[in-house]
């Protein structure tokens, strides 16, 4: 009975988004702050470095803090604004049950006493995985841990997953078949030092801003810059080289790339015979590709796929980047490993200055992957149906392994069983599933069918509406922790402020409710230090080892990169040095890629791809960053981004409004009529929800092995409104 | 020694990420004294800020009636002193380079002062220390050439008269003086030619 309780536009009057333009008391009389706390920024996986000004136990501003060595300074305009997150009048002060009207305040003792009991009687009857957890990857390492603690251990079900599903998973899985680790092979000061940047699906100027720096100081020493994308992005605008490709056609392009390479003569012989297994099946498979073969499919002149592999050929370092709009595909996973083929085969990997990595995502989307919230994995990034990771979690523990629940489904598969009725329970944090999964009319339909519905949150979520019972939880500034950045460096969240009104730390809340459900010895925790010592103690001889790393270390280095397996062990900045790889026999596999098409292609019907991403000043499903003024003004709201060439083809002027419809709903937006894309695609945001939500267009299609949605190509159709 | 900004817009992304840190100086009340401009969407990403390039003889001073705008000892075009200030608008007439704003409301030019509370006290101003992508960089003129292959320039001609101004525009080659002219829309970058052969 998971309905709304109220009309859509009553709970928005009620809970917002509202708009938070000012610190406490205005510009105006803004005083000397209290004191300033150096922690990170909330939003992204890069992490920056900011200073808190807090006064009177109120977060008042931002300073850049310069001394910390990733961003040294350096902010987007969502680090500088983030701190209007705070004091926010839509912020969640007490637990929320929902009524007939709408929801009223329950105290903290009924509130927790309800969860167990609906729970428990769900569970009893239903079974235990009949309850699920949906858990999120900006959470601390703290917090990824319990979580996943939690679910296994105190709800006792199979089903946890997080949204890093929507982000890092087919990075991850690719990485962990080619590399038997899954971290970012190298620090970004190897950016700086590189001959070639080649930066593929990534809309770094937007999405990851911090690293456009990076880029620019490399190129200032010369180096060239190869940009792979089907929008011109203001990173694209500068390169040497940009490959407009067309959206699903990553892995046949990279297989082209490969190709003209090998014709070069670029292969690194020595390099592919002692470090890797694999590499004629890739030689075989990439024979098919030349670029004059697929030049049509991919949408680029083979001279410039050539011209690309010459590029690639004669810089004597490179570093090859990507981000979702390779990884967002059914065959996400595939496009990743025709990357690393490409890295491996030419031996640019693990030496300074050259190398390889995914741009994380999420703000924790490196550390929320490792501690155990995922659903194959346990804490340390072990591997959950792997007996002997099983004993060894067991054992730290003090559990029997038979206890400890399978692989569950992943968080798509999670809203599909909750739309066929097999799980009736969930327990949301940090996820936003209504807005940012794809197909949000199905989404809507699995919340209206759920028995019941938690949700911690700190604001009233678009997907929280949906909750019987709403518990208010802790921002990012309100506890400690630690996260993993993009460059697997860990570093310390320090706490602010206390969290406002009844509202509690996250960490507080899920050790109270293991208790009520019986299970309070096994989270005995009395801080997130605590947490920490207990995540380090059982991360110990996993893939990802932070048994070396302390608070007390991460403040003195400023981060230490894991794996770090001992105290007196500094971290592992580089991955791969002298070619040693994390699989058994330390070598890298080569995987054969064979182009596939998109789940869903165009056709008379529906004859434009539709591609979806992000803003700069707007993050992921938009809970922190729709309530926060000045972000809101930059880009207040979606339009649909198409080339004059489509425009005229369909009679359509710039701002006017437009109808898009795709085989699973349709949205009106205002056209945004620019020469900075393929004719052949239009783009869409996907930051907002309800009739302005991209994801009422985009189809529930997964790639096979990591199971993240196909974000990036849609088949739409485009209507004017007047027509 | 306060330093000098160097602006290049082929860096700039468009973030805005200047504007906001601007707007949070204090004195300015939530308000930016810099400004972020697309040259010309429907062809181009391209973005450029625009921020007081501190003449060496600010014509905003010569033609303000009130004499409220002063030059300090080391070359900074301070913004309107608030109680000599008339709001009459002629400084916005006359910069070169289209800065300076009368706020309504106000009734008082504001323009940047390059964060004199900041760099006077050996800090970098708030835009220049938040920009993502090094288009804004505070320091000497030694730092960035050392650092960078574009290149300091700060003589301007406008028509006959050529303006000498304290902060720099990084070009791409050593130039001698920028006439400014009126272009139609920016210049074409490769990557753009890249996407015209796109294959449909």
């Amino acid at each position: 009975m998971a309905r709304l309780p109220a009309p859509d536009e009553a709970l928005t009057r009620a809970f917002g988004p509202h708009l938070n333009y000012e610190p406490p008391g205005g510009f105006a009389r803004r005083p000397a702050p209290d004191r300033k706390v150096n922690t990170h920024c909330c939003f992204c996986g890069q992490q920056c470095g900011v200073t808190l000004l807090v006064k009177d136990e109120k977060v008042i501003g931002v300073e850049p803090w310069e001394e910390f060595p990733f961003n040294q300074g350096k902010l987007c305009p969502k680090g500088v604004k983030r701190y209007l997150q705070n004091n926010h009048p839509d912020r969640l002060l007490y637990p929320l049950v929902r009524t007939g009207r709408g929801f009223d305040r329950i105290p903290w003792d009924e509130a927790l006493d309800l969860v167990a009991e609906r729970v428990t009687r769900l569970q009893a009857r239903g079974g235990r995985d009949s309850v699920a957890v949906l858990s999120g990857a900006s959470l601390t390492n703290e917090k990824a841990y319990l979580m996943g603690k939690f679910a296994r251990l105190a709800l006792g079900t199979r089903h946890i997953d997080y949204n890093g599903r929507l982000c890092m998973v087919a990075a991850g899985a690719a990485n962990l078949k080619a590399f038997g680790i899954d971290r970012a092979a190298n620090p970004w000061a190897d950016i700086v030092t590189t001959d070639l940047v080649m930066v593929l699906g990534s809309n770094v100027s937007e999405c990851s801003p911090i690293t456009t720096d990076y880029i620019w100081r490399a190129r200032d020493r010369g180096a060239k810059l190869i940009v792979v994308d089907p929008r011109l992005t203001p990173i694209a605008r500068t390169a040497d080289l940009y490959l407009p490709v067309r959206p699903g056609r990553d892995s046949a392009l990279m297989n082209a790339i490969l190709h003209a390479v090998i014709r070069l003569g670029g292969v690194d012989q020595d390099f592919v015979e002692r470090h890797t297994t694999g590499f004629e099946d890739v030689r075989a498979t990439v024979a098919r590709y030349a670029p004059e073969t697929v030049e049509r499919l991919v949408g680029i002149p083979a001279r410039r796929i050539s011209e690309a592999a010459e590029l690639w050929v004669q810089a004597p370092r490179t570093m090859l980047l990507h981000a979702r709009g390779i990884e967002h595909h059914t065959k996400g996973v595939e496009n990743v490993l025709a990357c690393i083929n490409l890295v491996l085969a030419s031996g640019k990997i693990g030496k300074p200055g050259c190398g390889y990595a995914t741009i994380t995502g999420q703000g924790n989307g490196q550390g929320a992957r490792e501690q155990g919230q995922r659903c194959n994995q346990l804490p340390g990034a072990r591997d959950i149906e792997n007996p002997a990771h099983r004993a060894e979690v067991a054992v730290a523990w003090g559990v029997a392994e038979s206890s400890l629940p399978g692989k569950g489904a992943t968080a798509p598969e999670i809203m599909e069983m909750i739309h066929r009725g097999e799980i009736r329970g969930l327990l949301s944090i940090c996820f936003n599933p209504l807005v940012s999964l794809p197909d949000a009319t199905f989404t809507r339909e699995a919340l209206e069918r759920l028995g019941f519905f938690v949700a911690i949150d700190f604001f009233l979520s678009e997907t929280a509406r949906h909750a019987d019972l709403v518990l208010p939880g802790s921002l990012h500034e309100e506890d400690e922790g630690t996260v993993t950045s993009t460059e697997g460096r860990v570093i310390r969240i320090r706490k602010a402020v206390d969290p406002p009104g009844a509202a509690r730390p996250d960490w507080e809340i899920v050790c109270d409710l293991a208790r009520r459900l019986g299970r309070g010895a096994l989270f005995e925790f009395h801080s997130p230090a605590d947490i920490f010592e207990e995540l380090r103690r059982v991360s110990r001889g996993g893939v990802a080892d932070y048994s070396g790393i302390t608070y007390e270390k991460i403040e003195r280095q400023m981060g230490v990169f894991w794996p770090c397996p001992a105290l007196d062990h500094p971290g592992t900045p580089r991955l791969f040095e002298g070619g040693r790889f994390h699989h058994s026999d330390g070598r890298a596999r080569f995987h054969a890629v064979d182009y596939r098409p998109p789940a869903e292609d165009v056709d008379d019907e529906y004859p434009i791809i539709l591609t979806t991403g992000r803003v700069v000043s707007q993050f992921l499903s938009g809970t922190q960053t729709r309530r926060i003024g000045p972000l809101v003004d930059q880009y207040p709201e979606p339009q649909v981004e198409m080339h004059p060439k489509l425009a005229a083809r369909l009679g359509i002027r710039d701002g006017e409004r437009v109808r898009v419809l795709s085989r699973r709903g349709d949205v009106e937006l205002p056209a945004h009529v620019v020469s900075t894309i393929r004719p052949d695609t239009v783009f869409i945001p996907y930051h907002w929800p309800g009739r302005r939500s991209a994801n009422r267009l985009t189809l529930r299609a997964y790639d096979l092995i990591a199971g993240i949605p196909e974000f990036k190509v849609v088949a739409v159709r485009i209507e004017r409104l007047s027509a | 020694m306060i330093g000098e900004l160097f602006i290049d817009p082929n860096r700039c992304i468009g973030c805005r990420a200047c504007e906001e840190a601007c707007s949070e100086c204090p004195g300015h009340g939530g308000h930016t004294m810099i400004h972020l401009d697309y040259l010309e969407r429907s062809t181009s990403v391209q973005t450029a800020p625009t921020v007081c390039m501190h003449c060496t003889n600010p014509a905003c001073a010569s033609v303000c009636p009130a004499d409220a705008i002063k030059v300090d000892a080391v070359g900074v075009v301070l913004s309107a002193l608030a109680e000599r200030c008339i709001g009459c608008g002629n400084c916005v007439l006359a910069c070169p380079f289209g800065v300076p704003e009368v706020h309504a409301g106000y009734e008082l030019m504001m323009k940047c002062d390059l964060c004199y509370d900041r760099t006077a006290v050996g800090q970098k101003p708030m835009c220049a220390t938040v920009c993502p992508s090094g288009a804004l960089f505070y320091g000497t003129r030694e730092e960035v050439e050392d650092l960078r292959r574009a290149r300091p320039l700060n003589l301007f001609q406008f028509g006959d008269e050529v303006v000498r101004t304290r902060n720099h525009l990084m070009v791409p080659a050593p130039t001698g003086v920028l006439p400014v002219t009126w272009a139609n829309g920016p210049p074409r970058s490769r990557a753009e030619h890249h996407l015209e052969e796109a294959l449909c």
